[in-house]
């Protein structure tokens, strides 16, 4: 600021019209979108009314017609710049509408048809010696539970290992060669994956072998790409002086990165990883090959089929029992459990995100 | 505690880049010694020579010898672990541990390097190490508070507490001060002349005033062009520098006429 001058303080410059360049320009007011949009919806809905109501020409009709209708109201009062603001803002709100659409749809349909038998027999008693209503998926639920713990207890260390070499230590060659198959690893289809599992068990096992552990390599094997890649991005984000800070003090790298670089990206590591624990749990395809299903209960991993959630509900819906209603019941509300362990995860990866994250104690 | 840091004929290189060519110089115990220079000119590269960090960056190597009391730290066998717990260093922007408290950051060096320590001696470690970095009075009720939470010249007088409490021989800065205000650079300056009765000190930086005000020995680094490596074209007795600079770029340089 020039503290010499000893001009006219500007503060009212804004609203004098002489200064052109900042003139006070038209403007609709706060409520012109809502009212334009009000205005489209009832004018579709009407002309609905008197031919024929459909849900979705109603939604898709009145976006189209309101994102019109907005631009060419704000191009006539705003001028072009703003109209073009106008404009693009309502096509992302639409886009989002429509991102939205399939995840409210999926949860209400779940929830509703899943609500039926969400009750207390449904989590304590599996389907051994069961014909027709009653019985639970206590059995498929332990069996998720094992499998994909497994499959964590496997993928997590090797991930996270194998991260931490790719940020830390690789240099040259064979970091990129990892890298290039840990991309590749990706992209694995989980059929494959299910493939892989049962070939490997069958050399030693035998044909036809079933076991739950069988499924968590299948899934260990889809996981493992998915820990390593976020593990990596969050071992990235530490900034590099905190490391030279601990060289400098001459701790020894190993445990500059055990206590100073895992710490500061534990947050971030705790929700890589429940998303890996995500993407897996529902899998069907490769424990349908090798963990295969039973409707008794299978606490042991390496010793027998054991039912899982997804399979449970995929067998449930396909190959119903007479009469089919409390297998469909079943199926939803196993797909609903699913979705719900899911959740727990998310929350419990929440939490540990704010309990180890980095405080500034203000 | 202090002691005689020897450089002769060093070299050093990124990669196939020679970044600083042919520094000879001797670095007193208990003084404290100022490096400055145009930036790029190597001598925070030169710095972090001297406590082995050099080598953190990749393709990073040196030539020649860096003695501490007669011991080379380039020697095959000596362990750079062992000479940055000898050889301390605070850098340009304040960089304490986001994940631990203020207590822990200043026992992190201690804590992480090994040693095992009764809760009593670490106590004993944190009160000397804070009241060395003239911060134990602001902090002394707040010492399980994260450290991150501090200003920025707090922070920094927190990493000088973090480097003194490993009791290293050598205390080496880079630019300490550069982004701090006023007041947080008079705290650390006076710190760096209370220090110096049992530390030897490096320092690099941008400030000639700085440089004048605490150092005893300053030496002048300049770069011929870019591209070209990085030399120590004069290095003397701080006064001497400042008032009867033997070499016309050094005079240049410190009375603004440089370039």
């Amino acid at each position: 600021m020039d503290l010499t001058s000893t001009g006219t303080t500007p503060t009212n410059d804004i609203r004098t019209p002489t200064r052109t360049s900042l003139r006070k320009r038209a403007s609709l007011p706060r409520w012109a979108p809502a009212a334009v949009l009000a205005a489209v919806l009832g004018a579709v809905l009407v002309v609905q009314l008197l031919t024929t109501f459909n849900v979705v020409t109603l939604l898709v009709g009145t976006a189209l017609l309101y994102i019109v209708g907005i631009y060419a109201l704000s191009r006539t009062v705003e001028g072009r710049r703003k109209a073009t603001d106008r404009l693009v803002t309502a096509v992302v709100t639409s886009a989002f509408g429509v991102a939205l659409i399939p995840l409210v749809s999926v949860v209400v349909t779940v929830v509703g048809k899943g609500l039926e038998r969400l009750d207390g027999e449904f989590f304590t008693y599996s389907m051994r010696g069961i014909v027709g209503a009653g019985g639970g998926a206590y059995h498929a639920i332990m069996g998720t539970l094992i499998v994909t713990g497994l499959a964590a207890l496997m993928s997590v260390p090797l991930g996270m290992l194998t991260a931490i070499y790719l940020v830390e230590y690789g240099r040259g060659r064979l970091a990129s060669a990892i890298t290039f198959l840990v991309d590749v690893m990706t992209g694995i289809p989980s059929i494959v994956a299910g493939l892989f599992a049962y070939a490997l068990f069958a050399v030693f096992f035998g044909p036809g072998v079933r076991m739950g552990v069988g499924g968590a390599v299948a899934l260990a094997v889809l996981m493992t790409p998915v820990v390593v890649r976020s593990t990596e991005e969050m071992l990235k984000l530490v900034p590099n002086d905190l490391r030279e800070a601990a060289f400098a003090l001459g701790i020894p790298k190993w445990r500059t990165i055990v206590k100073v670089v895992l710490p500061t990206s534990l947050a971030g590591i705790a929700t890589g990883v429940t998303l890996a624990i995500a993407r897996v749990i529902g899998e069907t395809a490769p424990l349908l090959v090798i963990a295969g299903t039973t409707t008794s209960m299978n606490l042991n991993p390496f010793e027998g089929r054991m039912a899982t959630l997804p399979v449970f509900s995929y067998y449930s819906y396909v190959s119903p029992g007479v009469p089919r209603d409390p297998y469909l019941d079943r199926a939803w509300t196993a797909a609903l459990t699913l979705i719900l362990i899911v959740m727990v995860l998310n929350l419990g990866a929440r939490l540990i995100s704010t309990i180890f994250s980095p405080k500034t104690g203000r | 505690m202090a002691k005689r840091i020897d450089v002769k004929d060093l070299n050093i290189y990124y990669g196939d880049f020679l970044a600083v060519e042919d520094i000879s110089m001797t670095i007193e115990p208990r003084s404290v010694t100022a490096l400055i220079g145009p930036s790029g000119c190597g001598k925070s590269t030169f710095l972090r020579s001297l406590n082995r960090m050099h080598e953190v960056v990749p393709g990073g190597r040196v030539e020649g010898s860096v003695a501490v009391d007669g011991q080379d730290l380039y020697d095959r066998g000596v362990d750079p672990v062992d000479v940055r717990r000898q050889i301390g260093m605070v850098f340009q922007r304040p960089n304490p541990f986001p994940t631990m408290s203020i207590y822990d950051n200043v026992v992190a060096g201690v804590r992480l390097s090994g040693t095992r320590m009764k809760r009593s001696e670490l106590d004993d470690v944190v009160e000397r190490s804070l009241q060395g970095a003239n911060l134990w009075n602001e902090v002394k009720d707040r010492l399980t508070k994260p450290g991150a939470g501090l200003s920025g010249g707090q922070q920094q007088r927190l990493c000088i507490a973090r480097a003194i409490a490993v009791e290293p021989q050598v205390l080496l800065m880079d630019e300490p001060c550069s982004a701090l205000d006023p007041i947080s650079t008079l705290a650390i300056e006076d710190l760096i002349a209370n220090l110096k009765q049992e530390y030897t000190i490096v320092i690099v930086t941008h400030n000639m005033q700085q440089a004048a005000r605490v150092s005893d020995f300053t030496g002048f680094f300049n770069i011929a062009g870019t591209g070209k490596p990085g030399k120590l074209i004069e290095m003397d007795d701080t006064a001497k520098i400042f008032s009867t600079p033997s070499v016309k770029a050094t005079e240049d340089y410190i009375s603004g006429r440089f370039g």
